[in-house]
């Protein structure tokens, strides 16, 4: 399990990103992390992946733990080896070098027996990936890239995967799609984090959900019922009926066996 | 003709040296960003060394010496004082470097002395051998050999190589390659350890007769200069352009200083770098990001 405790974090010596925002991510569970624009989503992956200092930010208080091991005070590196891995926001693949390079990449860590049936994996979720093995990764499109920077982060085996953003900037298709692929990828055992500003989707693939704002935890609970609460209707899923409709056909599987919901906020033009 | 085919294999000979210098200074500048002025320095120190210990170990030994005290060298200075210095702009880091480079030099040139006028390369300095009808000097051809094969590795190892594929990862983008669990330090750390092998090993030919000339050892630090341009001419972050560019530089020193004169050869160099430049902004190989958006 996943605990962030009372965390609070700043950019540089004044600009406070998080406030005593607590949460806890269940073994094998997805957990959605709304927010708008500056609300401290990517901050709050990147207090967990220790890629704050990188940004100029750092942890001012609280604590951060996975499987009761302290995570606040380690390098990326280490929190990697601790099977804990980050998707960027932006998708931040290696452009410059192969898509196969790219998958090869993420599976350093990795023991070497453990690498060629993590491609396989990676593979097998993403036929895409084997056919454009050679290919810069900078020439993949959007959708693609973003399936590499997930199929990266597969390769060292996470036990939870932080995603930041994945459906930024894809096509409703595509975002459907990336939500079919966080289910596929939790049905494995994995669990997931993830921060989205596309809250019909994220709702859609999470168990639970945290609403934060301007730096503070708004909400948290259940997924389906905040999909059903008012504000979160209000506030997060005024999204469009047709992407809605399409990524409800696209989805259908990644739903099987999921419990009821409530039709989310739909508006028809 | 004989005449020109002889600057020709003594161009190439310089220039693999230079392109040695430059590989160096290319790998460090990729994984740390920083211009490393004290790259002559590092040339002195190992042929210093290697000078130092020769009269007892022999020549061979004094050499391996040389270009491993060349490496610890490069890895003090980015241990002790690039790594603790996280929060400085590569320009501040490349200006430290002018520090360092400074003080070895004048640490070196004192334990010299204006007298010592050493020269490393015994076994090839000054002997010439016949190569397809060509008398050339044995040192370029050594040179040449030597420098092949140690840029075939280093490029065999970039691509296939674990070290190779976390050094580039981390040059693309540190914050994708910390979030694969590649140790930034070690890969900062092994590039400016190669960096100062490479240096080690250069200045075994840099500081003979043949190539360095004019005072020995201490020469060998102002010859390395020239690898700058071989590393400008490249593009400063192509390990393949640094090649290029050494042997560019190295040709045109030999056919200036050939035709032209041996003070213009220094010259000419930078000319080729100018037009360069003039031409492609980023050097030769300097990329052009190529990204479908």
């Amino acid at each position: 399990m996943l605990t962030v405790e009372q965390l609070s974090a700043r950019y540089g010596r004044s600009v406070s990103a998080l406030r005593d925002v607590s949460l806890t991510v269940p073994e094998g569970s997805v957990v959605a992390v709304l927010g708008s624009n500056g609300a401290g989503k990517s901050t709050l992956l990147r207090a967990i992946s220790g890629t704050l200092g990188l940004h100029g930010g750092s942890i001012t208080a609280g604590q951060i733990a996975w499987k009761g091991q302290r995570l606040d005070r380690l390098k990326p590196a280490s929190i990697v080896r601790h099977r804990v891995l980050q998707v960027p926001e932006g998708r931040q693949i290696f452009g410059r070098m192969s898509v196969e390079e790219n998958l090869r990449a993420g599976g350093l860590v990795a023991p070497a027996s453990a690498r060629a049936e993590a491609m396989e994996r990676v593979h097998t979720l993403f036929p895409i990936l084997k056919e454009r093995a050679g290919q810069p990764a900078g020439l993949l499109s959007g959708g693609e890239q973003q399936m590499l920077a997930i199929g990266r982060a597969l390769m060292s085996a996470p036990e939870i995967l932080l995603l930041d953003e994945p459906s930024l900037g894809l096509a409703p298709q595509m975002v459907a799609r990336i939500g079919s692929i966080v289910r596929d990828i939790n049905a494995t055992g994995t669990a997931v984090l993830l921060v989205e500003q596309n809250a019909t989707m994220a709702l859609r693939v999470a168990d639970l959900a945290v609403v934060l704002e301007v730096g503070e935890l708004a909400l948290q609970g259940d997924a389906a019922e905040l999909a059903a609460s008012d504000e979160v209707q209000r506030l997060y899923l005024g999204g469009h009926a047709e992407s809605e409709r399409q990524a409800e056909e696209e989805t259908t599987a990644a739903r099987r066996g999921a419990r009821a919901r409530r039709p989310l906020g739909v508006w028809t033009p | 003709m004989s005449t020109f085919l002889q600057v020709i294999v003594n161009g190439l000979g310089q220039g693999a040296v230079f392109a040695l210098l430059a590989l160096g200074f290319v790998i460090i500048y990729k994984a740390t960003e920083t211009i490393n002025f004290a790259h002559g320095s590092l040339v002195l120190i190992g042929g210093y060394v290697a000078f130092a210990v020769k009269p007892h170990l022999g020549w061979l030994v004094a050499a391996l010496v040389g270009v491993l005290v060349a490496a610890i060298a490069g890895l003090l200075i980015e241990r002790v004082l690039l790594a603790h210095s996280r929060n400085a702009s590569p320009d501040s880091l490349a200006i430290l470097t002018i520090g360092v480079d400074v003080i070895i030099l004048t640490e070196v040139t004192r334990r010299l002395g204006t007298a010592a006028a050493p020269f490393l390369g015994d076994p090839y300095d000054n002997k010439a051998m016949q190569l397809l009808g060509l008398t050339v000097s044995r040192t370029y051809v050594v040179a040449l050999v030597v420098a092949a094969i140690l840029i075939g590795l280093f490029f065999l190892a970039f691509r296939y190589t674990s070290w190779g594929l976390e050094m580039r990862a981390q040059s693309e983008n540190r914050e994708a390659s910390a979030l694969m669990g590649i140790r930034s330090w070690r890969v900062t750390a092994s590039a400016w350890a190669v960096g100062g092998a490479l240096a080690g090993i250069a200045v075994l030919f840099l500081a003979t007769n043949d190539i360095g000339g004019g005072s020995g050892l201490l020469s060998s630090h102002t010859v390395a200069f020239a690898a700058f341009p071989a590393a400008i001419i490249g593009g400063l972050t192509s390990p393949g352009g640094s090649v290029v560019g050494g042997l560019v530089v190295g040709l045109a020193n030999a056919i200036a200083a050939q035709y032209v004169s041996l003070d213009f050869a220094n010259v000419a160099v930078y000319l080729v770098m100018l037009v360069v430049l003039l031409a492609r902004p980023a050097g030769l190989f300097g990329k052009v990001e190529q990204l479908r958006v």
